[in-house]
């Protein structure tokens, strides 16, 4: 516990922040929390307030479940993971509401799809019940910096190209307004996020072969089959 | 035995065992039921300010009260909130407008109206019997009335504020605060150029009958019906008749009908 605790900078802290970025990432290589990642990507501003609202949870209640690994009775496990995970998730929702009103409205009710997110209860389960708290945390910010980062990604180009501005300011000129640029609206649209997402796992995969799952079946050859 | 001596006897227990399983589960909603508590108690205050704030934010932008810009208690020194009787069109003194929640109230049995099919053209389903007003003045002299409206479009239902003159026929502006029509289409009706074109129309033609309509064939300016016509989004017909719908609703017999005939005969304010 000593060696975790002191939060040096050791190879097992880098491993848990640095990872989530490009070799673990949640949503690139786990495929995770893909839905609210299409949901709230027309704009840059409601991404980031979704992504400080992931990593929040996921950080804290990974370390709020580690506290308490060693007591949780196996059989209402999920039961106690889902419990903290919901409180944490509706502090973060009430903060919002408090303090970042109007983009709050915009994230509407995705903010309280943060509990059904796969990334939180994933971390709980996969690394809270068996890591001591400190690590826990880092864990859970590690993977929420790796959420975030595709979710900023993602909406800079669908705000940049869809509506012509980022975070609200307007940058490209519209045609109808004078200036040269037609938007395309396809891009707020949220398929225009799946695009984007499948177009970035196929450039990641591409340049870390690693990341490349086997595939669960071949196509077998006819000719060699003896055409059955 | 200590307390401290019983917290730890319990943690000694097997995980398992029935006895620690229902005290943990216990002793985790309580720990968060005091946390999830503690935080909406004490964030209410803020929210409820944000919630007035964003509402009068909206009344200013949409009244055209003050530039843009303008801190909103400032834009809002002129504005009086008045609560009104939807059927008789008679100011309610006895509700604070500041309290009053009209859309919390529309689903209350209490102080609701359920409308009718043939009444329901804005596909609310039923309305809050009172509505606040806001009543813009310069030097005690009614400049602008701004009415609350909603109703449904294509997959959402849209709130909004009509803005009008003192003379209660002619728009100052109209807009939506809240929707989800679809960004691009629907969404549209919150294209500043799309309000732009509603300044200025008439509600009622001469007779005082409801002539405003949103259409797809606005009529050549030199026709006297072009006053009352607003020009349909492109690709959004269901936005765009659920605006024409809910316009006519709020300002037919069982919305504001009343309300507004009596202010043009000049009595209201």
């Amino acid at each position: 516990m000593s060696a975790s605790m002191s939060m040096g900078f050791n190879p097992e802290v880098r491993k848990v922040l640095v990872d989530p970025l490009i070799n673990t990432n949640p949503i690139t290589f786990q495929i995770l929390g893909i839905c609210s990642a299409l949901a709230v990507t027309n704009s840059l501003k409601s991404a980031l307030l979704m992504a400080f609202g992931l990593t929040a949870v996921t950080a804290f209640s990974s370390a709020s479940i580690s506290v308490v690994r060693n007591h949780i009775p196996n059989s209402i496990r999920i039961i106690v993971q889902m419990t903290i995970i919901a409180s944490l998730v509706i502090v973060v929702d009430q903060l919002m509401k408090a303090y970042a009103f109007s983009t709050a409205k915009q994230l509407s009710v995705f903010v309280g799809l943060i509990i059904t997110n796969c990334i939180v209860m994933g971390r709980a389960e996969a690394y809270a019940m068996q890591n001591p708290p400190g690590m826990s945390f880092l864990d859970g910010i590690g993977q929420g910096a790796g959420y975030s980062l595709i979710l900023v990604t993602i909406a800079t180009f669908r705000e940049f190209f869809g509506a012509g501005s980022l975070l609200g300011f307007q940058i490209l000129d519209f045609a109808k307004n004078g200036g040269w640029y037609i938007p395309n609206s396809l891009l707020l649209l949220p398929p225009s996020a799946f695009f984007l997402i499948g177009l970035l796992i196929w450039a990641i995969r591409t340049k870390y072969p690693d990341q490349q799952e086997k595939a669960d079946f071949y196509i077998h050859d006819k000719e060699t089959l003896g055409n059955r | 035995m200590s307390l401290k001596a019983k917290v730890d006897e319990f943690l000694a227990l097997p995980n398992d065992s029935i006895k620690k399983t229902v005290g943990v589960a216990l002793a985790l909603c309580l720990v968060c039921a005091v946390a999830v508590s503690t935080a909406a108690v004490a964030l209410k205050p803020v929210q409820d300010a944000n919630k007035a704030l964003d509402r009068k934010k909206n009344i200013m932008e949409i009244g055209k009260l003050a530039p843009v810009g303008t801190p909103i208690e400032q834009a809002f020194q002129n504005v009086e909130a008045k609560v009104v009787d939807l059927q008789t069109g008679e100011y309610v003194d006895n509700i604070d407008p500041e309290k009053f929640d009209a859309r919390a109230a529309a689903v209350d049995p209490k102080q609701n109206v359920v409308l009718t099919r043939e009444q329901d053209i804005a596909s609310i389903k039923r309305r809050a019997k009172y509505a606040t007003v806001y009543l813009v003045k310069e030097n005690n002299q009614l400049k602008k009335i701004i009415l609350p409206v909603s109703g449904y479009g294509l997959w959402s239902t849209l709130y909004g504020f009509l803005a009008l003159d003192a003379d209660a026929n002619t728009v100052v502006g109209l807009g939506f605060y809240e929707h989800a029509e679809t960004p691009g289409l629907g969404g549209e009706v919150d294209n500043p150029e799309w309000k732009a074109k509603w300044t200025g129309k008439t509600l009622f033609d001469e007779q005082g009958k409801l002539a405003i309509q949103v259409t797809k064939m606005v009529a050549p300016a030199n026709d006297p019906r072009s006053k009352h016509q607003v020009d349909a989004l492109s690709g959004a017909t269901l936005t765009s008749n659920g605006v024409n719908n809910l316009l006519h609703f709020w300002l037919g017999k069982d919305g504001f009908g009343s309300y507004l005939a009596k202010m043009r005969k000049g009595g209201g304010a």
